[in-house]
């Protein structure tokens, strides 16, 4: 089986975010970059599914500049076969343009399964996965916490609010990853080795037009300073007096 | 002028809170582009149509009504191909969801099928001339980016709770459409359907959570989190990444980065200590109370009203605290 993972490479997300002096982007100085939580866990599930058949092969492709080659090598140091850096300056905040340079790069590769993260730390969209599968007309499963592929057909458990689940489907297919489906191996020492010997290619990424403009980014607005109502059991009555009186949602 | 399409979320034969929050969106956009009309589709099973008047009351022009059998469970292919299809013959500004996991499987699939421009889970929208320009939360919560969008339509999907259901009352026309595509056939299909907790609302609905965290100490204790979300009668449960590593809840109650993100009117923090990871999907709670026996934990300092103690011992009298407020109203 041949399985495509798209990755990307985000900032770390424990990283408390300055605004350049614009106002138009996120500081970037001093921020470490790495790959995106859920792209790892689904660069995790394609290593177990390729494990686990003995046989096939895992591609991992990301949009972005020279930097993403970095986060590339790291799946490759993971056990990923062969990677695909498709080259741009920045990456679109919009997007259905990156959608069409992933599809179009998935189109001639033959893959039976692209996986994708449920969405991106950075921008936080959940379109890319989706609109790859749609443009390039394929069953399509989103926020799965559970996958299996079996004599060519795959079945998964999605998670809605407050309810999941079980889907079969066709393949190929894109499936996007979410929480909980697997935990991302960190890079042997052995893997780190070999990954640097594994192909890399790099193309200019063939983006679609961006309607959407980042216009300004700004921190969210502190909450106001809270108080502590009391210590102990004590302060239970204060606590619900407040929630009735001053919050009123009580 | 330009006429706005609202896809009005169901599950089952109920309308979502969303579905009405994104109607009374559909009509603000309407109104402020010179006057258009907000179209309401609705997709259910035979009967569906009779939601028209709940649609109307938030704004809707027209309810297009899309009946068939097999849509008692969300048929993602065929909704997403009968709203296009709606959209390539009636010329739409923008079409706006929820940002749920129904919208977020139906708004990429549009965006591609209609070649539009696509924002999720957006908190604020303004037009601008030829523009829109919309807020969306990125980096889990901690920046509010400014984007303008442009092309018509352009798909815009909206945050559960972030937009307030108007009441803006029309006499809604009942517009029927067949499914563009049999929705008993597709590549994906639905084997089975897992409820989760009866008689509790989605964390995207409740207008109180409550949520533990590791000072639970051990999974039995998450009982006391069920009684006091029983108490308040309208809570859903949720639970920090740490309990569902641990699997004292499932993964799908996960409040945070990587899980949900809730902005309830209410969130009681019990036993959190507020990593930054759990703040970002929570911090836009309306009144956060915390429970914690550690009064330097990073939560008090985002909780209005925090009570310094053991969680085991603090919240079953909180619990019934609560219970006699709520008899005594």
């Amino acid at each position: 089986m041949k399985i495509a993972v798209c990755i990307k490479r985000t900032p770390d997300s424990e990283t408390r975010f300055r605004i350049n002096s614009a106002g138009s982007a996120i500081d970037e100085s001093g921020v470490k970059f790495d790959m995106d939580d859920f792209a790892s866990y689904a660069v995790e599930v394609a290593l177990q599914m390729k494990e686990k058949a003995g046989s096939g092969e895992v591609v991992v492709i990301a949009v972005g500049p020279d930097s993403v080659q970095e986060t590339l090598r790291k799946a490759m140091s993971m056990g990923a076969d062969r990677a695909v850096q498709l080259k741009a300056d920045a990456i679109p905040f919009d997007g259905l343009a990156v959608a069409k340079a992933l599809a179009a790069e998935l189109k001639s590769g033959g893959f039976d399964l692209a996986l994708f993260g449920k969405h991106a730390f950075d921008t936080s969209e959940a379109v890319v996965g989706t609109a790859t599968a749609e443009l390039l007309d394929i069953a399509c499963v989103t926020a799965a916490s559970k996958l299996e592929i079996a004599n060519g057909k795959g079945s998964a458990r999605r998670e809605l609010e407050g309810a999941a689940e079980m889907v079969e489907f066709s393949l190929p297919a894109v499936v996007t990853i979410d929480e909980g489906i697997a935990r991302p191996r960190y890079p042997s020492l052995k893997g780190i080795m070999a990954a640097k010997k594994k192909p890399l290619e790099s193309k200019p990424a063939q983006l679609g037009a961006s309607r959407v403009t980042v216009k300004g980014m700004a921190l969210p607005p502190d909450r106001p300073a809270g108080r502590i109502v009391g210590e102990g059991t004590a302060a239970v009555a204060e606590l619900v007096r407040l929630l009735q009186t001053e919050a009123k949602v009580l | 002028m330009a006429n706005i399409l609202v896809f009005a979320e169901t599950r089952g034969a109920e309308l979502r809170k969303v579905a009405t929050e994104a109607v009374s969106v559909g009509r603000r956009l309407a109104d402020a582009s010179g006057g258009g009309e907000v179209h309401a589709m609705v997709a259910g099973p035979p009967g569906v149509a009779q939601k028209t008047d709940l649609l109307g009351r938030f704004g809707a022009d027209v309810v297009i009504a899309v009946e068939h059998p097999a849509l008692a469970t969300f048929a993602r292919e065929s909704i997403a191909a009968t709203i296009a299809a709606r959209a390539k013959g009636v010329t739409y500004r923008a079409i706006v969801l929820g940002f749920s996991a129904q919208g977020r499987d139906l708004g990429p699939r549009l965006a591609a099928k209609l070649d539009a421009p696509i924002v999720s889970d957006i908190i604020d929208v303004e037009v601008a001339g030829d523009a829109f320009i919309v807020k969306h939360p990125a980096y889990a919560n901690k920046v509010i980016v400014t984007l303008a969008v442009s092309g018509s339509p352009m798909i815009l999907s909206v945050r559960p709770s972030a937009f307030d259901a108007v009441v803006a009352p029309r006499t809604a026309r009942v517009d029927m459409m067949a499914p563009a595509i049999d929705p008993a056939a597709s590549r994906v299909k639905v084997t089975q359907v897992i409820e989760g907790a009866k008689g509790r609302p989605d964390l995207a609905d409740a207008p109180v959570i409550v949520a533990g965290g590791r000072g639970l100490k051990a999974p039995e204790n998450f009982k006391l989190v069920e009684d006091l979300a029983d108490a308040f009668g309208n809570a859903a449960v949720g639970a920090t990444r740490a309990v569902t590593d641990e699997g004292w809840r499932p993964h799908a109650d996960q409040i945070g980065q990587t899980g949900r993100q809730v902005s309830p009117q209410l969130y009681v923090a019990v036993g959190i200590s507020g990593a930054i990871q759990h703040l970002a999907g929570m911090r836009t709670s309306k009144t956060i109370v915390a429970i914690n026996k550690d009064k330097e934990a990073p939560i008090f300092k985002v909780a209005d009203y925090g009570i310094v103690g053991d969680v085991l011992e603090v919240v079953p009298v909180l619990t019934q605290a609560v219970r006699e407020a709520k008899q005594g109203h």
